[in-house]
Parts: C-alpha cells; structure tokens; sequence
C-alpha cells in the first residue's frame, strides 16, 4: 500500500495504491493524514490502483473525511475499481461520501 | 520504562551505571576511584566496593541498581567463581566480567562457563578495562531493549486474549427451538481481529430477530465497541421492533461518543414463522443468501443502508421476502467471501453459492459448518485475517 499526494489546480489528489486492510490499516491513516495536511483546501483521493479495501481501511477514509468536514474541506473519491466500488456500495459509504467515475469529473466538481 | 531505569530517573544525581567491583586488594578502590574519575564525575559510572563473594552479595541485595560485577577470582570466604553462581539468582539481568591472572586459561573457562559475560586481565589495565565495561554495557542495553519489545509484544497479545474471550463470550451458543425454523450460527475468530458477532433475539409472537455483524476494526476497543452495538441491538431490537428502526436507533447511540470513527456492518432481519416472512434492515452489512430446495440461491436486496455509527440520524430501508418450506437464509460476514488463498485469490460469493448446487438437505447447522469448513479447505496454508462468522435460518414443514 502506497499513498503519493499531488496538487492538481488547487486540490489535493492523493492517490492510493495496493491492498488495505486491518494488518496496514494505522500506515494508511498516517500517510494520508501526511498527505493531506493542515491547509488544504478540497481533497479527491483517486483509488484507480486500490485493489482491495477492507472495513479497517473504510474507517480510516471516513476518519479522513469526518476530520476535513469539521474543517468544511471537501473530499471525494474517484476511479474506483469494481471490487473497491463494491466494497462503498454495501457499507453504504457510497451516500456519504461524493464518488466519481473519473479523476476530471472529480476535480471539475471540487474546483466549483 | 523499567522499574530498574524509572528508579534511578527518580533519584536523578544517580550515574547512568552502577558498578559493583569485588576484590580482596583494598588499594584497589583508590585506583578504581582515580582512574575513573572522569567517568564518575560525569555521572556516567557509579562504583560500589566489595572484599570478598559474601560482601558481594550482601551488596547486591542492598543496591538493586548494579549492572555490572567486576570481580577477581581468588578471595577469602567466597571467591568470584562461586559468586558468578549466585549473580542470576539475585538479578538475571546483571553482567559479570571475571578478572583473572593472565594466562590463566582454566579459571577463565571455568567463569565463562558459568555466565561471565567477559574477562580482563591482570595488572589490569584501565584502558582496556573501560573499553570492556564499555562493551558489556551496550548489550546490556540492547538486551533491556530486547526485554522491553518483549514485554510490549506480551501485552499485545494480552490484549488480543481479552478481546477474543471479549467476543466469545457474547455469542449464543445454544439456539431457540422453534415450530416451522431451526436457526444456527458459529464464528471462527481470526487470531488478531475481534469484530465478528451473531445474535439470536426471542421476540414476542414467537418471531425470531436475527443479527450478523462486523466491526471495523480489531483489538479491545473494537471488542468494547462491539460489545456495545450488541447491547443496544438486543435493547432496540426487543423494545422498537421495526428493523429498519432499530437500526436507526442504535446507529444513532453509537454514533454519541464515537471519535475514532468504528463503525459497525449489521444485518438484521425478524422472522414471524406464522407467515413465514422475513422482514429486514441492512446496515452496510454483505447481503445473505436465500438459498432454496433445489440449490439455486439469490442475495438479499440491500436496503439503501449504512454501516452504524459512520454519521447520526441516518434514514435506514427495509424490505422483506417471502419464504417457503425448505428455503434457507444463510447469513454471513465478509471474513467468509474475502478469504483468501496462498495464490491470493479470494473465496467469492460464487463459491458459496456453488456449495448449494447438489439441492441436498442439509441442517441449519451443517449448512454453517459447510461453509466455514469450505472455505478452510480453500485458504489451506493462508492465514486467516478475518473472522468466519455464519448463521443459518432454515424453514421447516411444520
């Protein structure tokens, strides 16, 4: 698991890659909570090289977006694949936080 | 931090090391104390002195902050070989450097043999002496490091224990009987998550509510907060009723002191055998299986659901299908379908679905079993990262 943190027209784009699970679950949080900073200003993380995400990895992404909502910065999600994809539509996660198909519709809609 | 390193914090005009120097040569203390004065001016060393092996001991028992024993061999009353003896009784965790004659191979092996760390020579040499005490106290330091890592490992481990005995303790292991159903469940704990849990519920009416859930995460607090969503699903499941508002309500309970963001799939249907219909709620929780006479099998619908405690006051869907003898609901968690093998593949829903195709007849409780033992055989020598939970409602002619 791997996450690598670019700015792309004034948004953070933090892009994870590998498998996250209960075993690298705590890395994860530290190298997003890295990533993202104290002052960003809108976040999509894109998940196109995500292959597996499990629910201790769920609630690192919803820690995230539950820390960056109290700071009103916005995240969404972009590009996940259909196991990944699968995985928010259960739990639900899907309702709660923005997913896009793409990394331009995602930045298009964080931009506004 | 030790009890031995938070002792001499404590008594912080304490050296960082304490040595106990046990030798009948009574001039040897004045040297001792003058060849090192730097080293105990600088609150490095700290030297305690001793004639003979008896004095030695007596010392040690007086001083427990003593790393180190340099001790000569030949003394009155008790000599440094039947010392070196009586050092790990006192305190395992103290080095002992011999000084002996030089050339003098025999007491030598003899000291070594019975747990010297190392030796100097005589006349000894106080360069060489330094760079020796110097030696054996890095790993006396990489050794109290070892023991500290230890230490911690065995209290992660602890707290794994209490978190499974935690989860074990909440599951039904005896099942309701009643007219027209049979219901069984069984959980298999993964070694280091404790967030599976299944729960039979007696309703009025002689309905029956049904739970199978998974917390995010592992360890004791998942194992607490587990145990919590467990309480105030059995409270809200007995005293609301509706699924879609029980889960609503504990959704909103958990979500009152919640910072670490758990959260909590659950799936939880009540079944009234008189009609035969079960009526469910799904919280982010992996749809079951209905699974019929002749093998076939389809998911549950998902319910527009949340896994509870992610955000408060969130508008939970219901549904409800209906049953017929010979139907059975197999309930489970993802520890089931994201097993994987050593080639890293995973279980998958199909595999489960398949395990039905024969059409035989089979008890709630060997369905469970089947599948718990299935997907052993499919993950072989990969470890479990997950818990293997299962329940089965079956319909029964009456």
């Amino acid at each position: 698991m791997n996450v690598q943190a670019e700015q792309r027209d004034g948004v953070l784009v933090a892009k994870v890659e590998g498998r996250v699970d209960s075993s690298n679950s705590q890395d994860f949080e530290r190298q997003l909570q890295a990533a993202i900073g104290d002052d960003t200003g809108a976040v999509v993380m894109d998940l196109a090289q995500l292959a597996y995400i499990s629910s201790a990895g769920l609630r690192v992404v919803l820690l995230v977006a539950k820390s960056l909502g109290q700071r009103n910065v916005s995240i969404s999600l972009c590009s996940l694949s259909d196991p990944v994809q699968s995985v928010f539509e259960i739990s639900g996660f899907n309702r709660i936080i923005q997913i896009y198909d793409n990394q331009a519709d995602a930045l298009a809609a964080a931009g506004k | 931090m030790t009890e031995r390193s938070s002792a001499r914090a404590a008594r912080s005009a304490n050296p960082d090391y304490m040595i106990l120097v046990v030798d009948d040569e009574p001039d040897l203390e004045r040297l001792v104390r003058q060849r090192m004065r730097r080293h105990i001016r600088s609150g490095r060393y700290g030297f305690e002195f001793a004639g003979n092996g008896i004095e030695a001991l007596e010392k040690l028992a007086e001083n427990r902050d003593i790393d180190i024993v340099l001790s000569d061999i030949n003394m009155p009353k008790m000599d440094g070989l039947s010392l070196l003896q009586q050092i790990p009784k006192v305190d395992p965790d103290i080095r002992s450097v011999i000084v002996s004659a030089y050339g003098d191979m025999e007491n030598i092996r003899t000291a070594m043999n019975r747990g010297a760390f190392d030796f100097v020579t005589k006349p000894i040499d106080f360069t060489d002496l330094e760079v020796t005490i110097e030696r054996t106290l890095r790993h006396l330091d990489e050794w109290r490091a070892a023991l500290a890592s230890r230490d911690k490992l065995v209290a992660l481990q602890n707290e794994l224990d209490v978190a499974n005995k935690i989860q074990q303790s909440i599951l039904p292991d005896k099942f309701p009987h009643v007219d027209g159903c049979e219901v069984y469940g069984c959980m298999q704990a993964a070694r280091n998550v404790g967030g599976d849990f299944f729960d039979v519920i007696r309703l009025d009416g002689g309905r029956l509510g049904l739970a199978v859930a998974d917390v995010s995460d592992k360890g004791v607090p998942a194992a607490l907060f587990m145990m919590s969503s467990r309480t105030l699903l059995k409270g809200a499941a007995v005293g609301v009723g509706d699924p879609a508002r029980v889960l609503g309500e504990v959704n909103d309970l958990l979500n009152e002191a919640n910072d670490a963001a758990m959260f909590v799939t659950v799936f939880y249907g009540v079944y009234d055998p008189s009609t035969r219909v079960l009526t469910f709620s799904n919280g982010g929780h992996n749809p079951p299986l209905v699974v019929h006479a002749d093998g076939s099998s389809e998911e549950l619908e998902l319910t527009g659901g949340l896994a509870l405690g992610a955000i408060p006051s969130f508008d939970y869907g219901q549904a409800s299908v209906q049953l017929s003898p010979g139907d059975m609901v197999v309930f489970f968690t993802d520890g089931v379908t994201e097993a994987i093998n050593i080639l890293n593949e995973e279980f998958g829903l199909r595999a489960v679905q398949a395990l039905f195709k024969d059409g035989k007849t089979r008890s709630a409780k060997e369905v469970a079993e089947m599948i718990l033992q299935a997907v052993r055989d499919f993950a072989g020598e990969a470890p479990q990262f997950d818990d293997l939970t299962c329940m089965t409602l079956r319909v029964v002619d009456e």
